[in-house]
């Protein structure tokens, strides 16, 4: 018969390929909470998230902000003393998140990665404006002013790139990263 | 001459241009050649672990796959692509089954990864390879006690990589002492500098800037060194919303270590990007004499 698997057991089979040790073997100690530097923007700390994990409160866990607030510094992972890659946990409950899409209001950070892909498998590269801009808004016209004037003094050096550039090959690398997401990933 | 394939990153193209410039000028006055990989392609920054941890290692495994057709070890300065291709490099060489996987997909553009070149970080290619001594001999107009953070961010030491001395560093001190410059103390120099987060979660960015650059002010530094595009721009370009934000008036100049050291070997400031910064380095260069 088929098992269903806990939830601390799937987010421990999220990152089993990075090297970690499961948050099954985590100690609560807190190291991670207090190398992280972003935890004052957290609504949970690295360490209480763990705890509600193992403890099975699926729910707690996805809605809460901390994971898209993680910069991915891996101070955490570095420090842990149980060998735990707590910056790939964040990274899996990212992943995790956006499968089950997860959320009522599709957090910034979740949009901005989506849009990053998209570019790619366009392009094959990068480009910042078409990542900032949709965010230009968001704090109000005084946030809008201090935005133009960076992006006004940036033009002025030459630091601002007007156009993506496309790589050469970027029919081939398409084909590439179909072989790897499935069709509706390519959009 | 050493010659490396070269890696610039999305970001080299133009906001960090003198980056890119001051890579090419310096290492080349070093005897290092920086030949670039023909058709690169994005290492998709943090962004492709949101979303697919495969795509993301196959779409470094890519640029690995091209540096493999050159025959020459990979080179990047930004350390954000550096982390990208290293550990994938070492997940492909420890999985053959994931290395299968990716060399499937590659073989649609032609390509496989078979694991035979190596991954660096510039930073590590001047202190080891070229050699602080050669540096040394090099320097035709040392700094001058210039004080200046050597701010090594993250992801040149983590993960932990063999060497990188994660807990405590000081390559990069004595690559400024080389040069004549004097590295200030700066206790946050590997701390975060917020990364994407100045895009998605502003306020936690600036905050983590904030620090950084008090804790730079605190040590009187007169310059920030970096190694990472984006933690330059975090630095540079957001100072303004972080003196508005926390009630301060930092103006503190943001540059490449490339462009420190080729300052030091002599090359002329406007072909290593000098003069692009939002916060001009003019006044504390002058004082230091280059």
């Amino acid at each position: 018969m088929a098992r269903t698997l806990t939830f601390d057991q799937e987010i421990a089979n999220l990152f089993y390929a990075m090297d970690s040790n499961p948050v099954q073997a985590c100690i609560q100690c807190g190291i991670c909470s207090g190398t992280c530097p972003a935890v004052a923007f957290m609504q949970h700390s690295p360490r209480a998230v763990i705890a509600m994990i193992r403890a099975g409160q699926k729910t707690a866990v996805l809605a809460s902000n901390t994971y898209w607030a993680c910069a991915s510094c891996y101070a955490c992972s570095v420090k842990c003393p149980q060998g735990i890659d707590v910056a790939a946990m964040m990274y899996g409950l990212k992943r995790y998140a956006l499968w089950r899409n997860h959320f009522r209001r599709v957090p910034p950070a979740a949009d901005f990665s989506r849009r990053f892909v998209g570019l790619i498998t366009r392009y094959g590269r990068s480009y910042e404006p078409a990542l900032a801009a949709p965010y230009l808004w968001r704090r109000g016209l005084r946030g809008l002013l201090d935005e133009v004037r960076m992006a006004a003094g940036l033009l002025r050096r030459g630091r601002l790139p007007l156009l993506p550039r496309r790589i050469r090959r970027v029919d081939r690398l398409r084909r590439v990263i179909g072989q790897i997401l499935p069709a509706g990933g390519l959009t | 001459m050493r010659t490396y394939g070269y890696y610039p990153g999305c970001s080299l193209e133009r906001m960090a241009a003198s980056y890119h410039r001051s890579a090419v000028e310096t290492a080349r006055a070093l005897g290092v050649e920086l030949r670039e990989l023909e058709d690169w392609n994005c290492c998709g920054a943090t962004a492709y672990f949101h979303i697919d941890e495969l795509l993301a290692t196959t779409l470094s495994a890519r640029n690995l796959a091209l540096a493999e057709q050159q025959g020459l070890d990979v080179v990047t300065p930004c350390s954000g692509c550096y982390k990208n291709m290293y550990f994938t490099r070492e997940h492909l060489r420890q999985d053959p089954d994931l290395a299968e996987h990716v060399n499937t997909a590659l073989g649609e553009d032609g390509l496989e990864f078979r694991g035979t070149v190596r991954v660096r970080h510039l930073l590590e290619v001047l202190v080891q390879d070229v050699g602080l001594a050669e540096i040394r001999r090099r320097v035709t107009r040392p700094l001058r006690g210039l004080r200046v953070a050597p701010y090594y961010g993250c992801q040149i030491l983590r993960p932990r990589k063999p060497g990188a001395g994660e807990e405590a560093p000081h390559f990069f001190e004595d690559l400024l002492a080389a040069i004549g410059a004097a590295p200030v103390d700066f206790p946050l120099r590997d701390r975060c500098c917020g990364g994407s987060l100045i895009v998605t979660h502003r306020p936690a960015a600036l905050s983590m800037v904030y620090a950084l650059l008090q804790d730079a002010a605190d040590h009187d530094a007169e310059v920030v060194a970096t190694a990472c595009p984006l933690c330059q721009v975090n630095l540079e370009c957001y100072q303004r919303q972080v003196n508005r934000t926390f009630g301060t008036s930092f103006c503190l100049p943001v540059l490449y270590f490339t462009q420190l050291v080729g300052l030091a070997l002599g090359i002329p400031p406007q072909r290593l990007g000098v003069g692009t910064e939002l916060i001009s380095p003019a006044a504390v260069l002058a004082k230091a004499a280059v």
